[in-house]
């Protein structure tokens, strides 16, 4: 296939894997941050950890596939990104760590402060990942302090400490709250009683305060500096992240925009999604209210990527360094083998996946938990 | 340049992770299958216990599989994190395998654990043992994978150098796929995670026996697991054989290390059973050998030589001084130097570009380096050869004791009597350490001998390293040992806990702590 096209075909793969990502994994991390604010009970909070119980570790999976795609199809976005963004990805991780052993562990012993521990480290496990993911963009927009020499080895020289700016925080917060918010929905979805009437409230109120925040982190772009192209060897061909020029631009995020007026989709559905998710929740349907959600999701990590287009990281001490899609590819070769293999497998695993949540469906409710109290998380 | 503490760090930061990911891994791997058994012999014969056994076993899996799927996650952000230029060098080649792994494999085994535990009243007796099956198979194609690319570090097949791109670029994925080295890896270390879940069960279970606990329960978990553990020590012990003969055909250095094999011998070459090796004197002291075993295990044959470490340094030399020229053509290249002169000369020395880079260590143009910067090159071209002529034989006394002690429990289980050999049985409690120290063993032979590369023969570790500070290295370093230990405790804390507690912990009204006869204790009222 046409190396052109392959670049292209990537951007949308891994833009799929990534949405896939905070879709799924997303209400995961939503249902751990609300641990504690709508479960009030051990019960109530059993009874949300079990909606998730059989289908998290396959949701994680998104997160690490959207990994393994970016060390197959951008090597160099895998190498520079993770090893500038060193201690926000650990942060990550660590905060993830807190997952599989806080589900699998928690129940296991019937002891108040054993349990209450656990509960915050779910709380922690879902909460943080979500925030760094949200700064990590924030960031991206701004621009981040790295360059690479002729043999491409890069060097970072910012600090975790200067990604935590008030724009980042801003795109942390949306990032946060949306997660959670999809959180809300999925327990609409899977819970009864006042467990479902409390999850029912908190994502409206989440939807609302989302709504606002993703308006004035729209505006605040629109004040900024973007990046923009200016020159460049062939992108189509062989390109390293060293051929070619870049200058900053005002308002440059909003190019995209005017040149290509579809992308407008990605904003709308952002927002659209939102206030179907306050309707729905309104009108207490749960299964709507999630769907809604869902598009939220994906509208809003879609206005982040159409911005950014085509870049993906951008160097803020060398702009000509940055790294765009065009140019941190793996080779021709690479792409195609792995385009091949994941026509093959995305379809599999979705079959699978629902499968999996078609079994496995219907609402939970406390009394289910109460009598299966050891075979449940 | 990169100092020398960053990078040891690093791959300290790297050996530690590795090595506690790798004590949940193997368990994993083998006690999936042993559950699909049981549940298959529950499916076919319709008795309860045998429900119950996967039950059980499963409970003890669920716990060892969290701290696999926690530890997993750093595994693959850290040659991102900690290795950038090592991702940059190889991704195209090492990505690829890393995310099949995600699509083929992990997906699959994480979406069907999640069926499997929760999934008994919601799945048909048919489709539940589908489930954890396809567990099982999810968990050994992950094991596939990563032994795909982990072979390919070995022996890197099927790709070339581009100038324009500085990096190696895929060539042939079929050659990827089949590197024969990845594929002996992968049986052998699948094995041995096979083995690794029939002693598990076989302690365990020797432990009811002694406590006279559950018997009918032990002595049908001890026959399972002492037939499938004869089967996979047996090909653990002879698929390691061949992976010797495959090391010796393509990682001459690392065979030799091993043996410590200093010198070329004439064919064919003997075994040293046991020695002291002497890096600095190059010699092996108070050895005692075993003549003709090593040239029939790497060549299969009695004529051919297996090469010794003073001739291997005396070929790294030759290369080491053909890849300065590599490199200082390289530095035309990328000066704008396209003549066809330069390009064929540089074509015909570009295998031996790694080996310039090695020199990168010393000085910051390898083209310029000295005498002794080559000397230094040289005399590290090979691994410490001590710490891998212990690991390696610590890993095959253990294989052979574990053939020992499996063999003799799958012979008692036939006979019936197991229960009544109890030095049996303590052995078998006693040795449960020991399939996790073989397998640990393994790796470090397996990764220390790669020693000095990241790539074979591509690109040196020292390279590869990300351009962090020895600060960030040490902070990270510090967090994930101790956030790791406090996870092992935890996690041992519960393993022993619900062993101890056997086919209680499922509440079933069946077993030794819930009977009349018994207080039940507040472990088991509570677990």
């Amino acid at each position: 296939m046409d190396y052109e096209l392959l670049k292209i075909i990537w951007w949308v793969l891994i833009g799929v894997l990534l949405i896939g990502f905070a879709v799924t994994d997303g209400f995961d991390m939503g249902v751990g941050a609300l641990l504690r604010v709508i479960g009030k009970t051990d019960t109530e909070r059993r009874v949300m950890m079990n909606t998730i119980g059989p289908h998290w570790d396959g949701n994680q999976v998104w997160f690490i596939t959207a990994g393994g795609a970016i060390f197959a199809a951008w090597p160099v976005v895998y190498a520079v990104a993770f090893s500038g963004f060193y201690w926000a990805l650990l942060l990550v991780l660590f905060a993830m760590f807190f997952r599989p052993v806080g589900f699998e562990y928690r129940s296991k012993i019937q002891d108040t402060r054993w349990r209450s521990a656990w509960d915050w480290c779910l709380t922690i496990g879902g909460a943080v990942p979500a925030l760094v993911f949200g700064v990590a963009f924030g960031n991206l927009l701004l621009g981040v302090p790295f360059g690479l020499d002729e043999f491409m080895r890069s060097t970072y020289t910012g600090s975790f400490w200067a990604l935590l700016n008030p724009f980042g925080l801003l795109c942390g917060l949306v990032s946060l709250l949306m997660l959670a918010m999809h959180g809300g929905t999925y327990l609409q979805m899977r819970t009864a009683g006042d467990l479902h009437e409390r999850a029912r409230r908190i994502s409206l109120l989440l939807a609302v305060v989302v709504a606002v925040l993703f308006a004035a982190g729209g505006v605040w772009v629109s004040m900024m500096d973007g990046y923009v192209i200016q020159t460049s060897a062939d992108l189509a061909g062989v390109v390293t992240p060293l051929d070619k020029t870049v200058v900053l631009k005002e308002a440059g995020w909003l190019d995209n925009y005017g040149n290509y007026p579809w992308m407008l989709i990605a904003p709308v559905l952002g927002f659209a999604g939102l206030i179907l998710t306050i309707l729905t929740s309104m009108a207490n349907k749960g299964s709507l209210a999630f769907i809604s959600s869902s598009l939220a999701v994906t509208g809003i990590i879609l206005t982040a990527g159409f911005s950014l287009f085509p870049f993906l990281m951008p160097s803020s001490s060398t702009p000509d360094h940055s790294l765009t899609m065009w140019d941190v590819t793996s080779s021709q070769m690479t792409l195609n083998i792995m385009f091949w293999v994941a026509m093959v497998f995305v379809p599999i695993v979705l079959s699978y996946t629902i499968w999996g949540y078609y079994k496995m469906w219907g609402r939970l409710t406390t009394d289910f938990i109460e009598e299966n109290q050891y075979s449940t998380y | 340049m990169i100092s020398e503490s960053l990078v040891d760090l690093s791959r300290l930061q790297f050996a530690i992770t590795a090595f506690y990911h790798f004590l949940f891994v193997p368990l994993t791997l083998g006690l999936s299958f042993i559950l699909a058994i049981m549940e298959s012999a529950y499916v076919l014969s319709g008795k309860q216990v045998y429900k119950d056994m996967t039950k059980f076993w499963g409970k003890l899996f669920g716990i060892n599989f969290a701290l696999g799927v926690t530890t997993g996650l750093t595994m693959e952000f850290q040659f991102g994190t900690n290795w950038a230029y090592y991702s940059h060098y190889v991704g195209d080649i090492f990505g690829a395998p890393l995310a099949i792994e995600g699509l083929m494999a992990f997906f699959l085994e994480s979406t069907m654990i999640g069926l499997f535990f929760f999934g008994w009243d919601r799945l048909s007796k048919v489709q539940h043992l589908v489930v954890t099956w396809l567990v099982a198979i999810g968990s050994n194609m992950s094991a596939l994978w990563i032994l795909i690319a982990n072979g390919w570090m070995q022996n890197p097949v099927g790709a070339e150098f581009n100038f324009d791109t500085m990096r190696m670029e895929m060539m042939s994925f079929t050659e990827v796929i089949f590197n024969p080295v990845a594929q002996v890896k992968f049986v052998h270390t699948v094995s041995a995670g096979y083995v690794t879940g029939a002693m598990f069960v076989l302690a365990i279970s020797a432990y009811y026996m002694l406590k006279k606990r559950d018997l009918p329960f032990a002595r049908r978990s001890f026959a399972i697991a002492s037939s499938f553990g004869l089967a996979s020590i047996l090909s653990v012990i002879i698929l390691g054989d061949e992976s010797g003969y495959e090391i010796g055909d393509v990682q001459k250095v690392k065979l030799a290390a091993i043996e410590a094999e200093w010198e070329t011998h004439e064919a064919p070459a003997a075994f040293t059973l046991f020695g002291i090796p002497d890096q600095e004197n190059m010699e092996t002291d108070y050895a005692i050998k075993i003549p003709y075993a090593l040239g029939l295990i790497a060549t299969r044959s009695v004529t051919e030589e297996v090469t010794g470490l003073k001739d291997l340094m005396a070929e790294h030399e030759v290369r080491i001084r053909n890849g300065m020229v590599a490199y200082d053509l390289l530095t035309q290249i990328k000066a704008g130097d396209r003549s066809d002169e330069t390009m064929a000369d540089f074509k015909s020395r570009v295998d031996d570009l790694g080996y310039g880079l090695l020199l990168k260590k010393y000085v910051e143009n390898p083209a310029e380096a000295t005498e002794a910067d080559i000397r230094k090159a040289v005399d590290n071209s090979i691994p410490a050869v001590a710490p891998m002529f212990f690991t390696f034989r610590i890993m095959v006394g253990l294989g052979f004791l574990m053939l020992i002690l499996i063999g003799l429990s799958f012979y008692y289980s036939a006979k019936g009597t197991a229960e009544n050999q109890r030095w049996l049985l303590y052995a078998l409690l006693f040795s449960l350490p020991a399939p996790w120290i073989a397998c640990e063993m393994g790796w470090f032979v397996a990764e220390f001998g790669r020693q000095p590369w990241s790539i074979g023969e591509i690109l040196p570790t020292h390279l590869s390293a990300s351009t962090r500070s020895v600060t960030d290295i040490l902070l990270s370093l510090a967090g994930f040992i101790a956030f790791y230990t406090i996870l092992l405790i935890v996690e041992m804390y519960l393993m022993i806990r619900f062993a101890r507690l056997g086919p209680s912990s499922l509440h079933t009204g069946r077993y030794h702590w819930e009977q009349s006869t018994h207080t039940p204790t507040t472990a088991s009222a509570q677990a």
